[in-house]
């Protein structure tokens, strides 16, 4: 899995043509959408909690919120550098892609203050549960109302460089996002199995006590 | 037609204890004059119409978060909500009840503070209204579930905010263009769009948010 990872930086100098700047997209565009795809497997976790019950989908669901939250503020952070070194700015309310994202962000991060406001119990579970699904159902409110809104905060002053990519920069793009993609699984599984220890190890404690 | 003879005794419920105590819609009357007032020095000289209807937006935000801080209370104070779950009706109509009820001390409080927008600030139009009864209805749709939500932790009130401004920003959008935008149909559309989805998310998933089982 290192390998992975290591390749990724590897291949993305191959692309020597482009600006500096640009070699941070190879990072910063697959930790983006690993961050949404963690979201969404943890709103996918919590339906499941509630539909067919089972204490594993909760902690999995927390796991892959706590794990979108992480890739969340790193997606934040990168796209922070590559904005100052291409746009000159640090932020930009212009975009809607960072203001849904922002808002999103801003939302699992309070799933957090929900879920340590509450005792330990299946009305943690569940609370924590019906929240994580009303995220997902925000991600279509949220863009279809920063779409509209646009038209009233100001108008867009530069257009963004498209997607389009040739050959060599999609092959690196794909190796990088295979590669993020699978950092993601591997910290989820290892924080799975840790937070699974942890509460049969305080289950034990307390049937000897 | 038991379900709705439920929200219906529910809703009377709280418009009855409120209009004994009379604590919350007064502190509601009273915070949204005076954020007018604050909005007043806050806008420096010269700035358009438009930060005022933005304005006019927050304080109905947070006149609402102030609402639905206490809305639940009532209910934790003597052991109502336990007796409310154990009763034979659907858990789905406590929320409406509470929603509903809530919504009327929303729009109580913004007969009085509409008027004085238009008096200190900037006139508001059919479309602006139109977006301020349907964002009204979102926010206390998806408030009251959040302050139940909050309701059950240890830091309700520090929590009821975190929890619900994200959930409040669409509504914001839509209620601040229908006021701007000269074509305020579509914000319309989204408030109406918000309310539909979240409303109904909310009246289902109330349920698992009360029982433990």
């Amino acid at each position: 899995m290192g390998l992975a990872v290591l390749f990724a930086f590897f291949v993305a100098p191959e692309d020597a043509d482009q600006g500096v700047s640009q070699r941070i997209f190879y990072i910063h565009v697959p930790i983006a959408l690993t961050a949404y795809f963690c979201f969404g497997l943890g709103a996918w976790k919590a339906l499941l909690l509630l539909w067919r019950g089972g204490e594993r989908y909760d902690l999995e669901s927390y796991v892959a919120i706590h794990q979108g939250t992480i890739f969340g503020s790193l997606t934040l952070i990168t796209g922070s550098i590559w904005a100052k070194a291409s746009w000159g700015v640090w932020w930009n309310w212009d975009s809607n892609q960072l203001v849904l994202f922002l808002t999103l962000f801003l939302f699992y991060c309070a799933y957090f203050m929900l879920r340590f406001s509450l005792p330990e119990g299946p009305r943690r579970e569940r609370s924590s549960a019906v929240y994580a699904l009303f995220g997902v159902a925000l991600i279509p409110v949220s863009f279809f109302a920063i779409r509209l809104a646009e038209d009233f905060i100001h108008p867009v002053a530069f257009k963004r460089t498209g997607p389009d990519m040739e050959g060599t920069m999609f092959a690196a793009f794909c190796v990088s996002w295979a590669a993020v993609t699978l950092l993601a699984y591997v910290l989820y599984r290892v924080e799975l199995v840790g937070k699974r220890l942890d509460s049969d190890l305080r289950e034990l404690r307390e049937a000897l006590e | 037609m038991t379900y709705l003879a439920d929200v219906a005794a529910l809703t009377r419920k709280d418009l009855r204890v409120e209009l004994r105590a009379r604590d919350t819609l007064p502190a509601m009357l009273l915070f949204v004059l005076s954020t007018l007032a604050v909005f007043h020095f806050a806008l420096p000289e010269g700035t358009g119409d438009d930060a005022a209807y933005g304005l006019l937006w927050v304080a109905i935000v947070f006149t609402a978060l102030l609402g639905l801080a206490r809305a639940w209370v009532p209910e934790h104070e003597h052991g109502v909500l336990d007796g409310l779950v154990l009763a034979p009706c659907d858990r789905s109509a406590i929320w409406l009840g509470k929603t509903l009820a809530t919504l009327a001390f929303l729009l109580a409080a913004q007969a009085v503070a509409l008027p004085a927008f238009v008096l200190f600030f900037a006139p508001l139009d059919g479309t602006a209204l139109a977006g301020v009864l349907l964002a009204d209805i979102g926010i206390c749709a998806v408030g009251s579930l959040m302050a139940a939500l909050a309701a059950a932790g240890r830091a309700r009130e520090l929590l009821l905010p975190l929890l619900f401004l994200p959930l409040a920003i669409p509504l914001v959008v839509g209620g601040v263009g229908a006021a701007i935008s000269p074509d305020g149909s579509q914000y319309l559309l989204l408030l109406a769009l918000y309310d539909g989805i979240f409303a109904v998310l909310s009246w289902a998933s109330f349920e698992y948010v009360v029982t433990e089982s």
